[in-house]
């Protein structure tokens, strides 16, 4: 097949409706908005087949903003309603927009059976780990010791994690990107090219409730230290002399455990770094569970192994069922055993 | 006859029976295999021409212990050659297959009644798990009741014996005996029972020849001279009917074709997300099968997603329809709001069961009226019709198709347990008598320089249905109030009035069809008013109660919401109105609201149906 240059691309302009956007001055959401807006022309989508679903919170009033089909739906059922939409018309281009409460707490079983029966669609979960449009109550993903509203000594419960739920749900595409970085057209744009669920949790700042919860990698001058961007069959090295030189990412082949490595030169091999296959499970599980703090953040594509998709499996059986059938109405209400009464009708 | 504050004992009413009727009770341990056997009965019957109404009553746990009084499952049928709308009052037979079965059931029975009991069940394990002190066969506690001891068991292991099956899968054939007995007492014929089991077992022809051998023996059984004078049989003429062609239907499959064709009539696709629950899943069953009349099935997570993906396919453009019971419809509440929130077209149909909670799964109670008409958070208006009848679930829920597509707006489909599990005989509609409501889709692009209103209204207040992929109709909706026209966030206060006073008026303008009387005439000294799977037994009790000379009518509301606009003036016309449900009075309590009329309640919940002579009594009770 010939690759076919639309005729008419659209503009990031072209995706931004006529409503006043509503966040907060200096929400992270503002920036996902606009990557979003500039990913669309990028993947040759158009306006009339795409569809944003959203449950609720801060994040999911998305839809609004997007000059597409919408439907702002409610809290945690994004993903039920987008599998109907979907089901209903599997041309449609589907991205679901939640938030860490929306997808993980009230919504986390419909999470977790969207991505085990592999709906093609993309699902935006903008973790800010905390719960801002209800004023500031600590959230599934929040850390242990947040000081909130709710939790006016510090929380007690151990968060949440949602590329590891994911992953563990069956996602076969999961990715992690940051609500102002430069990078996180590209995840989107491999996010869209998946057939099937894939998965995109993006760091969102939020900068009322929660502000600069991510800073100790998303903060400039951490960044180059403490950010590892993952790229299929490249090697996975972070840092830079100015960070106290390249490393790498290792297996510990004795306790089957990734390890930190310092990388002399060029010589990634020599010092045992990874390289990256986004095919690969295990190196997936190894990556979402990789804890901050002694480790880098792993961001960009950590899997992609697309499988089969749920609309079509459901598409090829009700074609399969129905072949070589006929809808005859009247034939069908007639099924069964019947029969005849030829007397005249009693009087009544 | 009933004196004034008198209350019918069971036995003055049973002594009122049908006389072109017989009620058989088939009861058994819920492995026994009794559901089976009173369907295949049923089937023999509709096929002799019999009108008839049944009664599934199981229970809940799918094998509950041996021989236990709570695990005593039983089928009711009620036949006659006249018109029967009732699975009967009193059983004239009962069939017991243990102990427990007797217990259970024998009280219900009419006195001088035919008790079949198998005997080779009555051993003092299971006379001790049914809590019986000392044998009922062996002492004179039967007395009032004629008693047949059979060893069916023993019969059944003989009747087999030629095909080498092991005890306990040959003891299963002693439904098939019993059955086979039945058909002799009622001149049955056993052919289609015999294609049944050939073509059930087809892939164990020895079980099928030994099921169709304890068949045979059963009804030899009753041919020969074994039985002595205790039972003589039975011959029940063809009820008059309707001519044309007819098979039987329960309301769980009468739903499911109604579904069926009423998208067939919008030209929809029609999608069902559904989740399992008693006594719903039968619609969820028949539907899957179903996919060459652009039917997808989508068992859902849980309730909330069943109805959630099907409020999204409605978004998309099919026909979303959603099932449950009570405590499911209840997790479905707030997705049922976004629906009446964005006018999506949505069918919510709530097999009613006895609550409140899980309350009791597998009997019947209609309880959930006001969960229906009210039961959400807002002014949220939903309209409501309810069946009365395994027949009738088929037109009510091609007319809820229509309300939903043609208002753009969700509706509530009542049934309950009883219908989805009743079979009655049907006549088999003329599809070409139904005339389409087929939906039209916006799809041209306003002008250049004007903006698409999502929220315009039609001349029924009806929002357009624009399906995503259409160009040029971008919009985006959802639960939060919108702005009238446009659709787009509005918190403004009179635009909230406004726009909650448009879906009041859009739901209470839905064209409605007037009331019409099911027996007697407008005006007089008595109605009653009945709503869902009542109708037989109000249908019955008013009609003796005529017969007798009584001025009583009896009116059967089919749209629970909005009402017909002539009920109003209608119920004024009698100077009584009583209404008898499975509930505590909500019908009751919404028809005062409404008309404000003095309607008394009859209420029964006990997780059976009513029995004629209870309204009777009532009746006659009012006219004093």
């Amino acid at each position: 097949m010939n690759d076919i240059t639309p005729i008419n691309k659209s503009t990031p302009k072209d995706w931004e409706t006529d409503q006043e956007v509503r966040w907060c001055p200096g929400c992270g959401d503002y920036a996902i908005l606009k990557a979003v807006q500039r990913t669309m022309p990028e993947i040759g989508g158009t306006p009339e087949n795409t569809v944003f679903v959203s449950g609720i919170g801060c994040s999911s009033r998305f839809p609004y903003y997007m000059e597409t089909y919408g439907f702002h739906t409610i809290h945690g059922r994004a993903p039920a309603v987008a599998t109907g939409v979907k089901l209903a018309n599997p041309d449609l281009d589907v991205w679901i927009i939640t938030g860490d409460g929306d997808a993980l707490s009230i919504g986390g079983n419909h999470t977790m059976h969207l991505l085990r029966r592999n709906l093609n669609c993309q699902v935006l979960l903008f973790n800010n780990e905390i719960y801002g449009l209800t004023k500031g109550q600590y959230s599934p993903t929040s850390r242990e010791g947040t000081r909130s509203p709710s939790t006016p000594f510090g929380s007690v419960d151990h968060p949440a994690k949602p590329c590891a739920f994911a992953l563990g749900s069956g996602a076969r595409f999961i990715a992690r990107g940051i609500d102002v970085h430069k990078n996180l057209p590209a995840v989107l744009k491999a996010a869209h090219a998946h057939q099937g669920a894939a998965f995109i949790e993006i760091f969102q700042n939020c900068i009322v409730y929660n502000d600069d919860v991510f800073a100790s990698f998303t903060a400039k001058p951490n960044a180059a230290g403490t950010q590892l961007w993952v790229e299929h069959g490249k090697p996975m090295l972070f840092g830079s002399e100015k960070t106290g030189g390249v490393k790498g990412i290792a297996l510990d082949a004795k306790t089957l455990s990734l390890k930190v490595v310092d990388v002399e030169g060029d010589d990634w091999e020599g010092a045992g770094v990874l390289v990256h296959d986004q095919t690969n499970r295990m190196i997936a599980h190894l990556l979402v569970e990789m804890p901050f703090g002694d480790f880098p953040m792993a961001l960009g594509v950590l899997y992609d192994d697309p499988a089969p998709t749920f609309e079509s499996a459901v598409v090829d059986q009700n074609r399969a069922a129905s072949e070589g059938k006929v809808a005859d109405l009247q034939k069908l209400v007639a099924k069964g055993q019947t029969w005849m009464v030829e007397k005249q009708p009693r009087e009544a | 006859m009933a004196s004034a504050t008198h209350i019918l004992t069971p036995e003055e009413a049973s002594a009122n029976p049908l006389p072109e009727a017989v009620v058989v009770r088939f009861a058994g341990d819920s492995g026994d295999g009794m559901q089976l056997t009173g369907g295949q009965f049923t089937l023999s019957t509709a096929l002799a021409g019999n009108d008839l109404a049944t009664f599934p009553d199981f229970p809940a746990e799918i094998r509950a212990p041996q021989g236990t009084l709570f695990g005593v499952s039983a089928f009711q049928i009620n036949f006659g050659s006249t018109e029967i709308d009732t699975a009967g009052d009193a059983p004239d037979v009962l069939i017991a297959m243990n102990p427990a079965a007797l217990k259970t059931n024998v009280e219900q029975l009419k006195p001088g009644g035919l008790i079949i009991a198998d005997e080779g069940e009555f051993g003092d394990r299971n006379l001790a798990k049914a809590k019986y002190d000392a044998n009922p066969l062996e002492d004179d506690s039967l007395a009032k009741w004629r008693l047949m001891k059979l060893n069916i068991s023993q019969l059944t292991l003989d009747a087999v014996k030629p095909f080498g099956l092991g005890n306990k899968e040959a003891l299963r054939c002693k439904n098939m005996w019993t059955l086979g007995l039945a058909l002799w007492m009622f001149d049955r014929d056993r052919q289609p029972i015999i294609d049944w089991l050939k073509a059930k077992f087809a892939k164990a022809p020895e079980l099928a020849e030994a099921n169709i051998a304890a068949l045979n023996a059963g009804h030899a059984y009753g041919e020969t001279a074994e039985i002595g004078g205790q039972v003589g049989r039975l011959s029940v003429p063809a009820a008059p009917a309707e001519p044309g062609l007819y098979r039987t239907i329960t309301g769980a499959e009468s739903i499911s074709l109604g579904l069926v064709a009423g998208a067939q009539l919008a030209s929809l696709p029609l999608f069902y997300g559904g989740y399992p629950i008693t006594p719903a899943s039968a619609i969820l069953h028949h539907l899957a099968r179903l996919k060459e009349f652009g039917v997808t099935t989508f068992q859902a997570e849980d309730e909330i997603a069943a109805v959630a993906s099907a409020l999204g396919s409605s978004y998309a453009g099919s026909l979303g329809v959603t099932c449950s019971s009570g405590p499911g419809i209840a997790l479905k509440t707030e997705a049922i709001g976004l629906a009446i929130m964005t006018e999506l077209p949505l069918v919510i149909v709530n097999a009613q069961r006895g609550g409140p909670s899980t309350g009791l799964p597998t009997k019947t109670e209609q309880s959930d009226l006001y969960q229906a008409v009210y039961g959400r958070n807002g002014d949220a208006p939903v309209p409501v019709i309810a069946s009365r009848s395994a027949a009738d679930c088929f037109d009510c829920a091609i007319e809820a198709v229509r309300i939903a597509t043609q208002y753009m707006t969700p509706v509530m489909l009542l049934t309950d347990g009883y219908l989805q599990n009743a079979a009655e005989p049907w006549k088999v509609p003329d599809m070409s008598e139904y005339a389409p409501f087929p939906v039209t889709f916006k799809t041209d692009a306003p002008a250049e320089g004007e903006k698409f209103l999502p929220y315009a209204r039609d001349n029924k207040l009806a929002r357009p249905w624009v399906k995503p992929g259409t160009p040029g109709l971008l919009h985006r909706i959802g639960g939060i109030e919108k702005a009238q026209g446009t659709g787009n966030i509005d918190y403004a206060p009179a635009n909230h009035q406004a726009m909650t006073d448009i879906r009041r008026d859009k739901i209470a303008g839905i064209d409605v069809p007037d009331q019409a009387l099911s027996l007697g005439e407008a005006g007089g000294k008595l109605a009653v008013v009945g709503w869902g799977s009542t109708y037989g037994p109000i249908y019955q009790a008013v009609r003796r109660a005529r017969k007798k000379g009584l001025d009583v009518a009896h009116i059967h509301i089919r749209h629970i919401w909005p009402m017909p606009k002539n009920l109003g003036e209608l119920l004024k016309g009698f100077d009584k109105v009583i209404v008898p449900e499975m509930n505590t009075g909500q019908l009751k309590t919404v028809l005062r609201d409404q008309y404000l009329i003095d309607a008394q309640p009859l209420n029964k919940v006990s997780g059976q149906p009513f029995r004629i002579a209870e309204i009777e009594a009532a009746i006659e009770e009012a006219l004093l």
